[in-house]
Formats: structure tokens, sequence, C-alpha cells
């Protein structure tokens, strides 16, 4: 029982992390991105392939992967995002467009990764020492993966509420008509915004890819469980997002653990359903 | 009289495509059945996707449930009758995806149509495996290629006609003016929920059938074959290259890409999604609105 408790909370954390990435992206740049998923699982392959490949520690793989996933997702913005948002003409019409967009970078990602890695089950084995807590036994990165998203996500949480670059952020998110009245640049608001969502999907593709199988293909199943995250806790909210996300990987490991695994994505959805007929604005959303 | 030439025009066309497997051989007849089927699917993916601006992502979650209904009941019912299963279940499905999300922001229903493939593809295989302990099921029906390509033929017309009619109703103008302003719409005493929910419906029970007349061709049928998600996105590239929002549009778009992809899936199998993706990507950036309102623009001198 405990040890499902804690396996939840491991998998919950990175579900937290990459909603709090995907929220930026949607309520901060308001870019709706399909090809999120696929940005982590890339991220899981770079890991892999630095860890068995030339030795290099998952945590320090850190250091390369979310720094290089930076930067590309900025670039990104910058060629694909930025024409459609100056195309726009309203909020409605970007993201239609922001939808199509990334459905097909989605294709296109997962069709590299097919043809470098192929379509099977991946995995590779780090840390996997037992570590003895609270009456039950857990692997060493899992915990790891708990301890790291915990981290990540606090920083993000300090600076959004705490320093004045984060005050930007969440004004753009707020109202972004208004926050140009204020001195506030909300194109390099936008872009900065998709930039950091993009760093954090690649985060928790780093974390994921230490405790778990991975394949090419299972992006688009990363990519819905983060948007019923953001959505079950609220568009933009960051607090919602990791309650959600915490939430979602408790039900999915109890679900996985007392019903069958393959009635997961199941679950999920009927989380997912359930919301939408009870809460459609989320668990913290405001109406 | 114009209306009335155009329909004298369209069964002709209609009555030569019908008997062209008398004429060509069973490849070409393949190729034809194949063209028709997306043809089908794009028209009935832009009869809701298209005026409503909802994008759907699920049509192969539609496509595959179709097919897979027809490998579960094809040897304990007659055809017909199978074919009207599959519609009931087409039907319910859509009306529970309808139900709970288009009340609410159009980006809900994209999510909820994006994952529901996978959900449907992984419940059934869980089905199978834990229930029915099957994996892999045999359809046996005695068509032949060209049997199933008059059958699709037929669903392409009457796809055709409940688009052009659409346009033509009440419902049409409703939907015209949902698509330009929802909240106007609605106050002007559109039930706006209602529309969305008979368009999609219509739309999802015509994709189920493309499907289910289309499973005898594969013979062995399992999850994975069915719901393979780059039906989805074809017929989405397909119906935004020709324009969503015409009723021809989606045919423009469909003919010449499944040309196109028939022989890229030939010649390289490997970086089909790659190229795929680019393309679409593209068709995004250049021509949003399909390749019809590009021409018309042209002609007008505009530069859009």
């Amino acid at each position: 029982m405990l040890e499902h408790v804690i396996n939840g909370l491991v998998l919950g954390g990175t579900y937290a992390l990459v909603a709090m990435g995907l929220t930026m992206q949607y309520g901060i740049a308001r870019i709706m991105n399909l090809s999120f998923g696929d940005m982590i699982i890339a991220a899981c392959f770079a890991t892999h392939v630095l860890f068995t490949a030339l030795g290099i520690s998952p945590i320090a793989a850190l250091l390369i992967i979310v720094p290089a996933s930076y930067a590309i997702n900025l670039g990104i913005y910058q060629v694909m995002m930025k024409p459609l948002v100056s195309r726009a003409a309203d909020e409605g019409a970007l993201e239609v467009d922001s939808i199509l967009l990334t459905f097909g970078v989605l294709f296109v990602i997962q069709g590299i990764l097919l043809i470098m890695f192929g379509g099977g089950y991946n995995s590779y084995s780090f840390l996997n020492t037992p570590v003895k807590m609270l009456g039950t036994v857990v692997a060493g990165n899992r915990l790891l993966a708990l301890v790291l998203s915990l981290a990540i996500g606090a920083v993000l949480v300090f600076i959004l509420y705490r320093t004045r670059w984060g005050m930007i952020l969440r004004a753009v998110s707020l109202s972004p008509q208004s926050a140009p009245l204020f001195g506030i640049d909300t194109d390099r608001t936008a872009r900065t915004a998709f930039a950091i969502g993009g760093a954090m999907a690649a985060t928790g593709g780093v974390v994921v890819s230490m405790f778990q199988t991975f394949t090419a293909t299972a992006g688009v199943v990363f990519t819905m469980k983060a948007l019923i995250v953001v959505i079950l806790g609220g568009k933009g909210s960051i607090p919602g997002a990791i309650a959600a996300g915490l939430l979602l990987g408790l039900v999915e490991t109890f679900v996985a653990a007392y019903v069958d695994p393959g009635l997961t994505l199941a679950a999920v959805y009927s989380v997912f359903l359930l919301l939408l007929l009870v809460r459609p604005n989320g668990l913290f959303g405001k109406v | 009289m114009k209306t009335s030439y155009a329909f004298i025009l369209a069964g002709g066309v209609l009555a030569l495509l019908a008997t062209a497997p008398v004429f060509i051989s069973d490849y070409w007849t393949g190729v034809l059945l194949g063209m028709t089927g997306y043809v089908t699917l794009a028209t009935a993916w832009a009869l809701f996707s298209g005026p409503t601006r909802y994008v759907s992502l699920a049509t192969v979650a539609f496509f595959g449930v179709g097919a897979y209904t027809v490998a579960v009941l094809n040897d304990i019912m007659p055809y017909p009758l199978v074919l009207l299963c599959a519609a009931g279940i087409g039907i319910t499905m859509a009306l529970v995806v309808g139900l709970s999300t288009l009340r609410l922001a159009g980006v809900y229903f994209v999510i909820f149509t994006f994952g529901l493939a996978e959900l449907v593809r992984q419940t059934v295989s869980w089905w199978e495996v834990n229930v029915t302990y099957t994996m892999g099921r045999y359809v046996f029906l005695p068509f032949e290629g060209r049997h199933i390509y008059w059958q699709l033929l037929a669903l392409a017309a009457v796809t055709f006609l409940i688009s052009w009619s659409i346009g033509r109703s009440r419902i049409g103008l409703a939907l015209k003016a949902l698509g330009d302003d929802e909240t106007v719409a609605a106050h002007s005493g559109v039930d706006v929920t209602r529309i969305k929910l008979l368009l999609f419906v219509i739309s999802s029970t015509i994709i189920t059938l493309v499907g289910a007349i289309q499973a005898p061709r594969w013979t062995y049928i399992e999850p994975s074959i069915v719901f393979n998600p780059t039906v989805s996105f074809m017929t989405l590239i397909m119906a935004l290259l020709g324009g969503a929002m015409r009723l021809w549009g989606p045919l423009v778009g469909a003919i010449p890409l499944f040309l196109l992809f028939e022989w890229l899936s030939g010649t390289f199998p490997d970086h089909f999604s790659i190229i795929l993706g680019l393309m679409f990507i593209l068709i995004v950036f250049v021509m949003p609105n399909g390749v019809l309102a590009k021409f018309d623009s042209l002609r007008k001198g505009s530069k859009l």
C-alpha cells in the first residue's frame, strides 16, 4: 500500500513537472503544443544515448539537455510559432493554427526518433539500488526522480511568485492585452515562456527515463497526460498543475496495482471525463 | 437550372467511376478504392471540423471502431446488420464524446479527441487479451476489391449529398454563423451545442462506416493495424490542403495527396511520417485556408 503511494508520488511528481512546462507554453505563450510529449521522449532518448554511449550520468545529462532544449525551443518559437502569432486575428485562430502546426511537428519528431532508435522498448539501468524508507523498499532512481521533480518544481514556483521576472510572466498569463500597458514586452515574455516550457519537458524526459521504459511512439500519451493535468489544475495555474499531477500519478499507480496495468489510460480518461462534467474550469481554475 | 446541370454531371461522373473496375486492372481498382475511402473520410471530417473550426484528431478512433466491429461480428451476423451495428457504435461513441466536450471551449474537444484513438486501441487490446483471449481476428467476407469499392463509392456520394444539402439548409446557415462568431450565433437564437453535436455525430458515423466497409480488405485485423494514427493525420492534411470550408475542398486535396502518399509510402517507407509532417507544416504556413481559397485570392489579385 505505502509502496504504491510512493510510486504514485514519484510518477505524479514527473507529471506535475511536465505539466508545469505545458501550462507555461499554453497559459503564457498561448501555444497549444501537441508535440510536447514527443519533446519529452526526445529527451529520454538523449539521456539514454549520453548515459550508455558516453557514460554521462543522467544528473550531469540534465546540465546538457535542459539548456539545449531551451535553445531549441526558443528557435522553434522564433521560426515556427512567431509567424502564426503575428498572423492570428484572435486567440481562437492562434489556438487552431498552433494545434495544427504542432500536430505536424509531432509526426516529424516521432519519425526521426523511429528512424534513429526503432520502435522497441528502451531503458537503461541507473542507480537501481533499493533504498529502505518508511518500512518499504523503493528503487534509488525513483527516489532521486521524486527529489529532482520537487526541487525543480520548487525553483519554478519561487521564480514565478517571488521574483520580478515571474511577476511579468504571470501578468502576461493573466491579461495579455493589458500587460504591454505596463511596459511588458509580451513577445519576449511569450518566447521565454515557450522555451522554459520546452526545457521543463526535457527535464521531465530525463527524470522519467531514469525509472521507466519508453518507446518512440509514447509521446502522444505523455502529451495527453500533461494536457489532462493542465486542465485538471486549471489553465495557467502552477499550484493546480502540481496538485493535479500528483493526483493523476496516484490514480494511475493504484489502478495499475489493484485493477490492471492495461487500464491506466482508461482511468486517466475517466478522470478527465468526470472533470469535464463536474468542473470544466479545473480544480483551481476561475470561472 | 445550374444546380440540375451540376447534378447530371455529378451523376455521370459517378456512373463512370462505378463502371471503372470493369475496364481497369485489380491494382488500379485498389488504388481507386483507397482514394474513394480517403475522399469520404476527408469530406466527412470537413463536414464537422471545417465550419466549426473544432479540429477533430479522432478520425482513426471512429474508423478503427468501424473496422473492428466488422472483425468481431462478421461471422455471427449478416453483413448489413454488421454495418448497422458499426454505425450504432459510432453514433454512441460520438454522442459520449460530443456531449461531454462540445458544451465547452473548443480546446477541450481537441484534447479529448487527441488521445481518443490511443485510448480505444488500448482498451480494445486489453479486452481482447483479458476477456476474450483473442489477439487478432479474421474477416472472411465474400468481397473482392470492386465490391468494396462500389460500397465506398455509394457512401462517398451520400456524404457529398449530405454535405451539399446541409450547406443549403437552415442548419448550414446556423453553422456559418457559428463558425464566424459563436457568441453572436448563440445570441441570435442558434442552439450552438445541438448543431455541433448533430454535425459531429453525422461526420463520425460516416467515418465509422468507411472503416467498416474497408475492413474486409485486411482479412487479418488487430488493434494496432486499424487504429493507426496516420489515418487521422492523412485525413486532416487532405481536408486542409483542399480547404475544409468548401464542399469540393477535401476532394481536391485528397486525390493528389493520396496518389503522392501511395508513391511515398512505397518509395520512402521509413521517412514517410517525417515527409508527411513537414508537408503538413508547410500547408499550415502557406495555405491555411486550402488550395481552392488560394486560387480564388490569386485570381482576385489580392496578396494573401
